[in-house]
């Protein structure tokens, strides 16, 4: 795995990585893989469409919820930056303006 | 060995102790050892201490106490208790409150249990030695020089000092049973779906599930039964009925994967053999057993896994909750705060399951590894047709030195009995089998036995039968 592949990786991945840890990724990376990719001798065809296991995720009824601002505060109250009961975040989409 | 939850039960209801003078000596075994162990990141001692005493005042009703009435209980750092910190061990939730109860928790509660302390792990559970914790490792409190195993470390080695008789863990590959054989301990991964899921601080949503660790077999099957069954708030937990009934048997035909058994420490292997010649000597029946794709399953494991935890992670953004580190714009909000917020392996773990998940590889890893998933549950079915139980040894070493697994690859290979179970949804029980010597001290090993979905009945069953409890 290239240095570029890792730095492509942290960016899909919304991380910011040190030259340091590239580097220790990209020795790590190819030796992990290989040694995973033993799964494919064991299965090397398409043989079934990938079938989940008997307990799957279900969506239950859309009913009792919760009542109104019974957590509202508790949960604004751990966001790091609100206004009121808002969250605030930097602007997503910039302006000419800036 | 301390007092089980049944011990304390019983001594209390004789009247030859009060909760609170046994909450008392357990938060003493708590501040001898802490010190030195770094079991918890958070303890109520006070607060413990008046519930235990308010928990007397109901002593006169005996026998008609919640099963849990007045027990001291640990929970593993990633399980939430509202007003407490969930941390998971790691500085992106440093200071996040839990706003709600796990369901594990409130079932735990609501049985008159009491919560002494949170204890430390790998951070999100991300790790076989507790080493991975951002804030301290836990060490081995049988000898300081070694890990306790983890990522459940801090909860083996509460109810290993002595300062609980039960800690919950979590299990996604084997972060109960690795611990549980490294201290000494019992420890339980439920079937799959069997307890509830909500309040947990997800890893890899299709293999997480919470335990006990507990000094008796017959604790961890009271704390199970307490804790297990459907959840309306997570529909993953399964019905009665959902699964066909796993008979208790008088004797058991027990499968052994020999040919899995090579690469595993001398001594570690003779635990093992002295454990199956009790269990012949009990009656039961043990036969040679070949599960070929049970080796492949730890590199099913590491590609199915950090690809959950790749999209379980993605939720730390720095907006709702946690740590925010400010960058110049939102993006480099994203990239700062999880740049400082996650550790090494958490890191690790999130890169690895990006590039698995990623388009061009997808099917190559995921797709493969789901595969091989499904062919190991068909597997297992084959082998629960001619056998009640597998069983292993539960870890191919006993607790190793603390910076003795430097790569990460060799820490992985900790897990190779244990993630079977994870991917396959079976129930496993660690059961300590024995002790091997390293460097003049006694290690604890342990036994590892697995059975059909929904078989948690049989593996206590065989687990008192085998410990003569």
């Amino acid at each position: 795995m290239k240095r570029e592949d890792i730095e492509a990786l942290a960016e899909l991945a919304r991380i910011k990585l040190t030259p340091a840890e590239t580097e220790r990724f990209q020795g790590e990376f190819d030796a992990i893989l290989e040694y995973v990719s033993a799964i494919k001798d064991v299965a090397k065809e398409d043989t079934s469409a990938p079938k989940v296991g008997t307990i799957h995720n279900i969506f239950r009824e859309d009913t009792d919820p919760t009542p109104a601002d019974a957590y509202t505060e508790d949960l604004l109250a751990l966001a790091p930056k609100r206004q009121g009961r808002y969250l605030e975040v930097k602007k997503v989409l910039p302006t000419d303006h800036g | 060995m301390a007092d089980s939850i049944l011990d304390i039960r019983a001594k209390v209801l004789r009247g030859d102790a009060t909760f609170k003078e046994v909450m008392q000596e357990h938060i003493t075994a708590l501040e001898a050892r802490e010190p030195d162990v770094h079991a918890y990141v958070d303890t109520f001692k006070d607060e413990a201490l008046a519930a235990a005493e308010a928990a007397d005042q109901e002593i006169a009703k005996g026998d008609a106490l919640p099963p849990l009435w007045g027990i001291p209980i640990a929970l593993k750092g990633n399980i939430l208790m509202r007003g407490k910190r969930a941390t998971a061990s790691s500085k992106i939730l440093e200071n996040y409150v839990a706003p709600y109860d796990a369901t594990v928790t409130k079932r735990l509660r609501d049985a008159g249990a009491i919560v002494l302390g949170i204890t430390n792990m790998d951070e999100f559970a991300m790790g076989s030695s507790n080493e991975n914790s951002a804030f301290y490792p836990t060490k081995n409190p049988l000898d300081l020089s070694r890990v306790p195993g983890g990522s459940s470390g801090g909860s083996a080695a509460a109810v290993a000092m002595g300062s609980v008789p039960v800690a919950l863990g979590t299990d996604t590959g084997g972060s109960i049973r690795l611990p549980a054989s490294f201290c000494g301990l019992v420890g339980l991964k439920p079937t799959y779906g069997g307890v509830s899921r909500f309040g947990l601080i997800a890893m890899g949503s299709s293999l997480d599930q919470a335990g006990p660790l507990t000094h008796t077999v017959k604790d961890a099957a009271l704390v199970h039964r307490i804790i297990a069954g459907k959840d309306p708030f997570d529909s993953t937990t399964y019905d009665e009925g959902t699964y066909l009934e796993v008979p208790k048997k008088e004797v058991y035909r027990i499968g052994v994967p020999y040919h899995l058994l090579e690469g595993i420490e001398a001594d570690v292997r003779e635990v093992f053999d002295k454990s199956v010649e009790k269990l012949k000597a009990q009656g039961h029946t043990i036969v040679d057993i070949s599960v070929p794709l049970m080796k492949a399953g730890l590199a099913a494991y590491y590609i199915v896994m950090p690809a959950e935890v790749s999209s379980n992670m993605a939720r730390y953004d720095g907006v709702r909750f946690g740590l925010h580190v400010d960058g110049k714009d939102l993006l480099d909000d994203y990239k700062s705060t999880r740049a400082e917020g996650f550790g090494m392996e958490v890191k690790r773990r999130i890169l690895l399951g990006t590039y698995v998940l990623s388009a061009g590889y997808y099917d190559a890893y995921y797709g493969t590894a789901e595969r091989v998933r499904d062919l190991m549950r068909a597997e297992f079915a084959e082998t629960f047709t001619k056998v009640d139980v597998i069983m292993t040894p539960t870890a191919p070493m006993p607790a190793f030195k603390l910076g003795e697994k430097g790569d990460p690859l060799s820490m992985y290979l900790a897990d190779v009995f244990t993630v079977s179970a994870n991917l396959t949804g079976v129930p496993a029980l660690s059961i300590p089998a024995g002790s091997v010597e390293r460097d003049g001290v006694h290690l604890p090993v342990g036994i590892q036995c697995m059975a059909p979905h929904n078989g948690e009945e049989r593996l206590f069953d065989l687990g008192i039968g085998y410990q003569g409890e």
